[in-house]
């Protein structure tokens, strides 16, 4: 029976010809990754262990970036204490402030994960580095302790949803469009447990950055992992920051999904999922007359240098509303300097817009852009949970980074195509 | 044996209502629990009594993979979780720190909130005290229970490295 790029991984690092649905194995792993809050219970679980050291100081990494730079004394006090792990089990891959990005933004640019990698991370977004072509999948800290110590992780093989997407996309229509009108269509627990596939002409066209902006959202319907086959756009992004050999993998055209869906997109809006849940995707036409406070720009799921420049697109030479706050975040600190380059944050700036060092911050209500009492938010970030970005009774509105700038400066959810 | 009263939520209840950010930033379990299910119902923590048993529907745990939300409610002293379904990461995390965990719509449909139940961890046998109906969990594959046998993940990362 053929096997999937994600069985092949599996059964490649657990010294396997095949593994099949359901299956139980321990696989070795190529990069193990936490974060400022989860990381320190790692290490404290770790301590328990009673290992001398962790498997391999290299195959971890470490990198501050939720609460950071520091927002508070316990925030401090929980990366002291990362840092220090660090510093006693000489790891290479730790990211202090200055050089650090957001985890899944930094880590493919640094070139730490090639396709065919096998990939777990201390947080839940960790599934988007399918993007190119590798397993990765989101665990807990105690996971990472094990991890550390033993350089395996325990998975159940999953099956796998397949996902077709075919038709040129419109103008301000991304990658983030056709992650949030999949959701939508599956709901929240659409793919539980299981990999998503994506496959078609449409990915085939979509750049690097719109790739990992869909796999980063996998776990949005409880995916397991995101992946696409590596294709020559996957080797040109790896082949100038992976400084290794990789191995390429490929679903086989007779490997079993449980679902194959297909996807038009020719027709596609930008889409905007309302609160609270990632599935209540809406076309932008069907979006009504929603004032917001506060827009956020960035994130793991929409902080690279392409989002950026969609973002400046709107922005260059507006202003944004009276009654709104704007707060664009890059990815990592090459982002940041890119964008310096480009002219970017002068039109930033320019336009009214706050423009920050790298970090999660406003995704998930730590700070930098925290919501108050009734308050509403465009954001190109992945969640919009009850009280996510702040207060219980806030809201999140989840859109593209061309929709946030234009609903910044419109002072509304708006199109782009509004202010041509 | 586990006995305790239910407190009964919906599908799709998130890392983020279990434990908000703002309290991510500390790692001590009875602060943890102390924030337990703030942000979808502010009275559990003055309701739940030690040995109480949350019951939800779908999903439950999605989001954010952080552990802080099964230690928030084990340390709250919720004994057992029972839902339709669970969020991926929240049933690893659940089964490498030792809070059990069971999956059973049909109990999920025949227990009421206030409801006094009993559940037997070894059979996955669930019982509602105050209906009399008994519901059969789903059992945890032959791996799961070694490990939680071994007492989570911590002690069997122990023994595997204690043997190397």
């Amino acid at each position: 029976m053929g096997q999937t790029i994600t069985q092949k991984i599996l059964a490649a690092h657990c010294g396997r010809a095949e593994v099949e649905p359901g299956e139980l194995i321990n696989a070795k792993i190529d990069l193990a990754l936490g974060n400022d809050i989860t990381a320190p219970i790692a290490i404290e679980e770790f301590e328990k262990i009673g290992a001398a050291d962790v498997f391999d100081r290299t195959k971890i990494a470490l990198v501050p970036d939720h609460s950071t730079p520091n927002k508070d004394i316990k925030s401090a006090q929980l990366v002291k204490r990362m840092r220090e792990f660090a510093r006693k089990h000489d790891i290479v891959n730790f990211f202090e402030i200055g050089q650090m990005g957001i985890e899944h933004t930094l880590i493919p640019d640094k070139g730490l994960v090639a396709p065919g990698d096998l990939v777990i991370g201390a947080d839940s977004h960790t599934c988007t580095y399918g993007a190119v072509g590798a397993f990765s999948s989101g665990v807990g800290s105690t996971d990472l302790a094990a991890a550390m110590a033993l350089g395996e992780v325990w998975l159940k093989v999953p099956e796998a949803i397949k996902f077709v997407y075919f038709g040129k996309l419109q103008k301000w229509v991304s990658g983030k469009d056709l992650i949030l009108h999949t959701i939508g269509r599956i709901g929240v627990d659409g793919a539980l447990y299981s990999t998503m596939e994506f496959a078609g002409e449409t990915i085939r066209e979509l750049p690097i950055a719109g790739r990992f902006t869909m796999c980063n959202m996998a776990i949005e319907a409880g995916g397991k992992n995101g992946i696409m086959e590596p294709d020559e756009k996957t080797l040109e992004y790896v082949k100038q920051r992976a400084m290794r050999p990789c191995r390429v993998y490929e679903s086989d055209p007779d490997a079993v999904y449980k679902e194959v869906i297909e996807i038009d997109c020719r027709e596609l809006d930008p889409q905007v999922s309302f609160p609270h849940l990632p599935e209540n995707a809406k076309p932008i036409s069907q979006v009504g007359e929603i004032r917001i406070d506060q827009a956020v720009i960035g994130s793991c799921t929409n902080g690279r240098i392409e989002d950026l420049r969609e973002a400046a697109s709107v922005l260059r030479g507006r202003k944004v509303h009276r009654d709104v706050r704007l707060i664009i975040i890059p990815g990592t600190q090459e982002i940041y300097l890119q964008a310096v380059r480009e002219g970017l944050a002068e039109d930033f700036v320019r336009a009214g817009a706050a423009f920050s060092t790298p970090t999660c911050g406003p995704c998930l209500g730590g700070h930098m852009g925290v919501l108050a009492d009734g308050e509403r938010a465009v954001a190109t970030t992945n969640r919009n949970f009850v009280g996510r970005m702040g207060h219980v009774k806030s809201e999140v509105y989840l859109s593209n980074p061309a929709v946030a700038a234009a609903s910044a400066v419109l002072g509304r959810i708006a199109s782009p195509e509004e202010l041509e | 044996m586990i006995k305790g009263k239910v407190h009964k939520y919906g599908d799709n209840v998130n890392t983020d209502e279990i434990i908000p950010a703002r309290y991510l930033n500390t790692t001590d379990h009875e602060e943890l629990g102390a924030h337990c299910m703030e942000d979808i119902d502010a009275e559990f923590v003055n309701k739940v009594r030690p040995g109480d048993i949350i019951v939800a529907g779908l999903n439950f745990g999605c989001g954010s993979s952080r552990e802080h939300a099964p230690i928030a409610i084990k340390a709250a002293g919720v004994s057992c979780v029972i839902a339709k379904t669970f969020a991926r990461i929240f049933y690893r995390n659940s089964i490498n720190i030792g809070l059990p965990i069971l999956e059973c719509p049909e109990a999920v449909d025949g227990i009421n909130a206030g409801d006094e139940i009993e559940v037997d961890l070894d059979t996955g046998r669930i019982t509602n005290l105050t209906t009399g109906r008994s519901f059969q969990a789903k059992p945890f594959p032959p791996f799961m229970q070694q490990l939680i046998t071994a007492g989570g993940l911590i002690n069997y990362a122990r023994e595997v490295t204690g043997n190397r």
